[in-house]
C-alpha cells in the first residue's frame, strides 16, 4: 500500500512473512538510535550540549573502573528479572510484578539472615538466595493461581500485588522488624557477616548472584530451546488452541512458568539484600524500579535469553551513566526514568516496522528530498 | 455513485482523474481492465511471473489455479493492496497506477475478501456507509435503505438493513460485502473464494445473482480452484500455475478434465478407488452422548454410533449441527453432559485429551492454522507436536523417570523423514509453519497424526479449501490408512467427499442422526433432504454389532 504526505513523502509499505535476524537487529539497533535523538532533543532543552550528555553515559559506564563494575553491578537484579518476565511474556503470561515478587524476595532474605537462628555459617548464603527464590515464586503464583481459577487479568493482580509488597516492606521496616541499633531510621539490623555475599576485591559485584544471573540466562535458553518443558511454554504462548488439542497441561505450564519468573525475581531481591543492602529498608531506596525496567530489558532482547543478557547490560549502562550525567550535568534525577520511557515508546512505535516492509520515497524537488532519500535507503533497506 | 445530502466535493487530482475513468460508458464485450507483464517478488517466491490478465464487460472471469498459484497475489495488486515490480495496469484503456484501495474503489474496482471486514456490533446500514468521505454527521439510514431495496429487487441481494453484522449468517455478510461494493460504484468485483462460506443451497442463488449483475455490464473476477464453479458460471477462464498463466479459454470451450490438467499440470484422477476391506472389532463406540455448544446451548441430542477396523465412517450434515462439538467431545476438547465414549473398549468419556491420544487416536482438526499448527514454530516443532515427551524425542535419564530435555537429532531424523514421505514441499525443516501454502499445511498436519499408525483417526473437513492435486492426496491417504485396518471417523460437508469416501454415511441435524445409510445404498438427494431435516432415516445401521 502507498500513503502520500503532501507532496513531500510517499511511504509504501507491505506486510512481510518472515525477519531475519540481521534485520531484526537493525531495527532494534534504528529504534534505540531514535531513542538517543529524543533524549538529545530533551537534554538541549536542559541547557547541556546532547552531545556531551550520551557521550557522558557511556564514557563513564563503559570506560571508567567505577562506572563500568557498577554498571555490571547494576545488570544483575535487572538480568535476573528480565530472564524471567522473558520467559513469562513468552507463554503469554503478562507478569507486570517483578517488582513485588523482587521485595518478597529480600524479605525472604531479611527474615532468614536476622530471624532464623542455627544455620551454619557456610549454609547461611544459600538458604537465604534459595528462600528469596521460593517466596519470589510464591508471590508469583498467587496471580497465576487466581488467572487459572478465577480468569482474572494478570497485568491488574500482578501489578497490584507490587504495591502490597511495597506496603509490607514499609510496615515491617517501619514496625516490628526495625532495628535495635538503627536510631529510629527505618532500617532492620544489619545481616551477620555470614550473610553478605563476597565481593570482586576493589569492585561492588557480587558474586554469588552474578554468576547465578549469567547461569540462568544461559540455562534458561537451553531450557526453552530444548526441553520438553520449554516447548510447552512456547507451544502455549504462540497458540493456546493448539497445545489443548495436544493435551498440553496448561495448569502445569502457567504455574512452572511463574514459579521461574517470580523465583528469579525473588532471587535478584535476596541478592540485593546479600549483595548491596545487607539491611531491609524503605523499599525505593532497595530498588530503583528493577522489576519495572525489567519489562523494557525483557522486550529490548526479544524475549530470548541470551539476548536479554546484552539487553540488561545496556539498560544497566543507562542507569549508572543518567545518574553520573545527573551529577556532572547538573541535571534532575527524573532523567533516568525519562530514557526508560523513551525507550519503550520508541521500541513499541518501532514494533510495525517488525511487520511490515516499509519504503520512504521524498520528493526530489526539494532541495533537502535527495539527501533524505539517501539517508533512509542506508537506514532502511 | 449515489449522492449523499450535504455532500461536499473535495477530492484531490488524481482521484478526480480516475472518477472519471469509472463513470467512463463502455459496452459489453470491451475490455475493462487490462494487466500487462505483471511480476510480483515475495522473499524466495516469485509469485507473479509476467502476468497478462485481462477482464470484459459483461463477464463473468474466472481465475483458476492451486492454493498459492498466485490468484490472490494478482488480484491484491488489482485492488492496490500490493504494487507490482513489474507490469502495467489499465482501466478501460487508460493507464493507471493504483496505490492502495482507496484508488481501486475511486476507479469502480471492489474486492470481497474470503474474511470479511465488516464491524460486528455495527448495523448493515452502518457498515455500507462506513469510511465513505462524504459522509455527514448524520448516518442517511433511510436513503441506503432504499437503495438497498433496489439492490435487493435487482440482483436478488435482499438484506435487513438493521441488522447487526454479529447477527447474519456468512452468507449475509458475503452480500453486505457486495452491496457496500456495489454502494462505493464499483462495476468491476474481485470474488475471492466466494462460495467457500456459502451453504450447499446458498450457491445456485449466488449464482444466479452474479449473472443478472453481469448482464447489466459489470464485470465480476471470480477467484477459484473448484472446477465444477467455473463450469458453472464463468463465461471465460485463466488458469495460473505457479505464478504463470497457463492460458486464457472460454468456459464453452473446455471441459473440468482439461482445466485441471491445466491447473495441476498433470492428469487428475476423479475416480477415487476404494478396494473391499474387511471391517473389524468396534474401535470408537459413541452411546448416547450430549453436549452443550460455546453458548451452552444443547447442541449434541444425544448421538449412538460406532465406528469399526478398516472402516470409513461419514458424518453428513450443513455445518453447525453439532459435529464441531461431537469432534470436541471424543477428543476430550468438551466435557459431555451425559453418555459415554469408549475407545477401544475403554471408558474415555471426559477424559482429558492427552489421555485419549495416548489410545493412538488422530486429530485432524477443522480450524487447520488455528488448532492444527503452530504458525510460528517451525516444521519440525509442529511435526513433533504429540510426541515430543516420548522417547526417541526425549533423552532419558534416571532409569526412564527424567523425560525432560529433547533429542534433537532424533527430532530432525523424524522430521526429514516425515517431509520426504508426506511430500511438504519447504525449503528446511527449520521453515516457521505459518510459510507454507494451506495444502502443505494439512499435508503437516496429516504427517504428524497419521505418522502413529493410529487406530483411530478423526478428519474433520480434511479436504476443505483444499486444490484438486491436496483433495487428491489426501482423500488417498485416508483409503490407505483404511486398508491398514484404522477406524476412521469423516465428519465433512462435501457430499461427493462423503459419498466416495464413506462406507457408511451418518446425516446429522441440530444435534441427533436422522439417519444411517450404507454407502453403495446411499443415494445423494435422500442424504441432502436430510441435512435440510426434512426426511428421517432408520439410524439402526449405526448400532448393530457385528458386521
Amino acid at each position: 500500500m502507498r500513503v502520500k504526505i503532501f507532496n513531500l513523502l510517499t511511504i509504501e509499505y507491505e506486510k512481510r512473512q518472515e525477519i531475519t535476524l540481521e534485520q531484526s537487529l537493525k531495527l532494534t539497533t534504528m529504534a534505540l538510535v531514535t531513542a538517543f535523538i529524543i533524549m538529545g532533543i530533551i537534554f538541549a532543552g536542559f541547557g547541556v550540549n546532547p552531545f556531551l550528555a550520551i557521550f557522558s553515559i557511556f564514557a563513564w559506564s563503559l570506560f571508567t573502573p567505577a562506572g563500568f563494575t557498577s554498571t555490571l553491578t547494576r545488570m544483575i537484579p535487572l538480568l535476573l528479572c528480565g530472564v524471567g518476565l522473558a520467559i513469562a511474556f513468552r507463554a503469554l503470561f503478562w507478569n507486570i510484578g517483578a517488582e513485588g515478587q523482587l521485595l518478597m524476595g529480600a524479605i525472604a532474605a531479611t527474615g532468614i539472615a536476622l530471624f532464623v537462628p542455627g544455620i551454619p555459617d557456610f549454609l547461611l548464603l544459600p538458604t537465604i538466595l534459595l528462600m528469596g527464590f521460593i517466596v519470589g515464586a510464591l508471590w508469583g503464583l498467587i496471580p497465576a493461581a487466581l488467572k487459572l481459577k478465577f480468569e482474572t487479568n494478570e497485568v491488574i493482580t500482578t501489578l497490584m500485588l507490587n504495591y502490597v509488597a511495597f506496603r509490607l516492606v514499609k510496615y515491617l521496616v517501619y514496625g516490628p522488624w526495625k532495628g535495635k541499633k538503627v536510631y529510629n531510621f527505618p532500617f532492620s539490623d544489619t545481616f551477620p557477616p555470614a550473610a553478605w555475599e563476597p565481593k570482586i576485591p576493589g569492585t561492588p559485584i557480587y558474586v554469588y548472584s552474578f554468576v547465578l544471573s549469567l547461569l540462568f540466562a544461559v540455562g534458561l535458553y537451553f531450557f526453552m530451546n530444548k526441553t520438553t518443558l520449554g516447548y510447552e511454554i512456547r507451544v502455549v504462548g504462540e497458540n493456546i488452541k493448539a497445545a489443548r488439542y495436544a493435551g498440553i497441561n496448561y495448569t502445569k505450564t502457567i504455574l512452572i512458568t511463574m514459579l521461574i519468573s517470580g523465583g528469579l525475581a525473588g532471587l535478584a531481591g535476596a541478592g540485593l539484600m546479600t549483595g548491596v543492602q545487607h539491611r531491609l529498608q524503605n523499599p525505593e531506596a532497595i530498588s530503583p524500579g528493577y522489576g519495572y525496567t525489567a519489562i523494557i530489558v525483557a522486550w529490548l532482547g526479544r524475549l530470548n535469553p541470551l539476548y536479554v543478557i546484552l539487553s540488561a547490560f545496556f539498560m544497566a549502562i543507562l542507569i549508572v551513566g543518567g545518574q553520573q550525567i545527573q551529577i556532572t550535568l547538573g541535571l534532575p534525577f527524573g532523567v533516568v526514568n525519562i530514557f526508560n520511557g523513551v525507550i519503550l515508546f520508541v521500541l513499541i512505535a518501532f514494533e510495525p516496522l517488525r511487520e511490515y516492509r516499509v519504503s520512504f520515497y521524498w520528493n526530489e524537488k526539494y532541495p533537502w528530498g535527495s539527501f533524505m532519500n539517501k539517508l533512509f535507503s542506508t537506514v532502511f533497506k | 455513485m449515489l449522492k449523499l445530502p450535504g455532500l461536499k466535493t473535495l477530492k484531490s487530482e488524481s482521484a478526480s482523474m480516475y472518477a472519471k475513468i469509472r463513470e467512463k460508458k463502455v459496452n459489453i464485450g470491451e475490455t475493462v481492465v487490462e494487466m500487462r507483464n505483471i511480476t510480483k517478488h515475495f522473499p524466495g517466491v516469485l509469485a507473479n511471473d509476467h502476468i497478462n490478465f485481462e477482464v470484459k464487460a459483461g463477464e463473468v472471469h474466472a481465475l483458476l489455479g492451486e492454493n498459492g498459484a498466485g490468484k490472490t497475489t494478482l488480484m491484491n495488486i488489482l485492488y492496490g493492496l500490493y504494487q507490482p515490480d513489474e507490469g502495467e495496469i489499465y482501466i478501460k484503456g487508460e493507464k493507471v497506477e493504483i496505490r492502495s484501495p482507496k484508488d481501486a474503489i475511486e476507479l469502480g474496482i471492489g474486492m470481497v475478501h474470503q474474511h470479511f471486514m465488516l464491524v460486528d456490533v455495527f448495523s448493515v446500514v452502518e457498515n455500507i456507509v462506513l469510511g465513505l468521505k462524504e459522509l455527514n454527521i448524520v448516518i442517511p439510514v433511510e436513503e441506503v435503505a432504499k437503495q438497498l431495496e433496489e439492490y435487493g429487487e435487482r440482483y436478488g441481494l435482499k438484506i435487513d438493513p438493521s441488522a447487526k453484522i454479529w447477527q447474519l449468517s456468512a452468507g449475509e455478510k458475503q452480500r453486505v460485502e457486495i452491496i457496500k461494493a456495489l454502494y462505493r460504484g464499483a462495476d468491476i468485483l474481485i470474488l475471492d473464494e466466494p462460495t467457500s462460506v456459502l451453504a450447499q443451497s446458498e450457491v445456485k442463488p449466488f449464482f444466479e445473482m452474479l449473472r443478472k449483475m453481469v448482464a447489466e455490464g459489470k464485470s465480476i473476477i471470480f477467484i477459484t480452484h473448484k472446477l465444477e464453479e467455473v463450469m458453472a458460471v464463468s463465461d471465460r477462464v485463466t488458469v495460473l500455475r505457479k505464478g504463470k498463466v497457463v492460458g486464457t479459454l472460454k468456459t464453452s470451450e473446455t471441459n473440468e478434465r482439461e482445466l485441471a490438467r491445466m491447473m495441476v499440470g498433470r492428469e487428475v484422477i476423479f475416480r477415487l478407488e476404494k478396494k473391499p476391506v474387511k471391517r473389524g472389532k468396534p474401535v470408537l463406540e459413541v452411546v448416547n452422548l450430549r453436549a452443550l455448544n460455546d453458548k451452552g446451548v444443547e447442541a449434541l441430542k444425544g448421538v449412538s454410533f460406532k465406528v469399526y477396523e478398516g472402516e470409513i465412517f461419514g458424518i453428513a450434515g450443513v455445518a453447525g449441527n453439532g459435529q464441531k462439538e461431537l469432534i470436541e467431545v471424543i477428543t476430550g476438547l468438551r466435557k459431555a453432559t451425559a453418555g459415554k465414549v469408549y475407545i477401544m473398549g475403554e471408558d474415555v468419556t471426559n477424559k482429558p485429551p492427552r489421555v485419549i491420544l495416548k489410545k493412538n487416536v488422530a486429530h485432524i482438526p477443522e480450524e487447520r492454522i488455528e488448532m492444527g499448527i503452530i504458525p510460528n514454530m517451525n516444521i519440525s516443532e509442529n511435526l513433533i507436536l504429540k510426541y515430543y515427551n516420548e522417547p526417541p524425542f526425549v533423552k532419558e535419564f534416571y532409569n526412564e523417570k527424567l523425560r525432560i530435555v529433547l533429542n534433537e537429532e532424533e527430532i530432525e531424523k523424524f522430521s526429514n523423514r516425515l517431509v520426504k514421505e508426506y511430500e511438504i514441499m519447504t525449503p528446511s525443516i527449520k521453515t516457521p509453519a505459518k510459510l507454507l501454502s494451506g495444502g502443505n499445511i494439512q499435508r503437516l498436519i496429516l504427517a504428524r497424526e497419521l505418522s502413529s499408525n493410529p487406530s483411530l483417526i478423526i478428519a474433520a473437513h480434511p479436504t476443505y479449501g483444499l486444490d484438486v492435486g491436496a483433495t487428491e492426496y489426501i482423500r488417498k491417504l485416508l483409503l490407505k490408512e483404511r486398508e491398514k485396518g484404522a477406524a476412521i471417523l469423516l465428519v465433512s460437508e462435501d457430499l461427493e467427499e462423503i459419498m466416495s469416501l464413506s462406507d457408511r454415511i451418518a446425516v446429522i441435524f441440530a444435534g441427533e442422526f436422522v439417519g444411517i445409510v450404507k454407502a453403495e445404498e446411499a443415494n445423494i438427494e435422500d442424504i441432502g433432504l436430510m441435512m435440510a431435516g426434512i426426511k428421517r432415516m432408520p439410524i439402526s445401521e449405526g448400532l448393530e454389532r457385528e458386521g
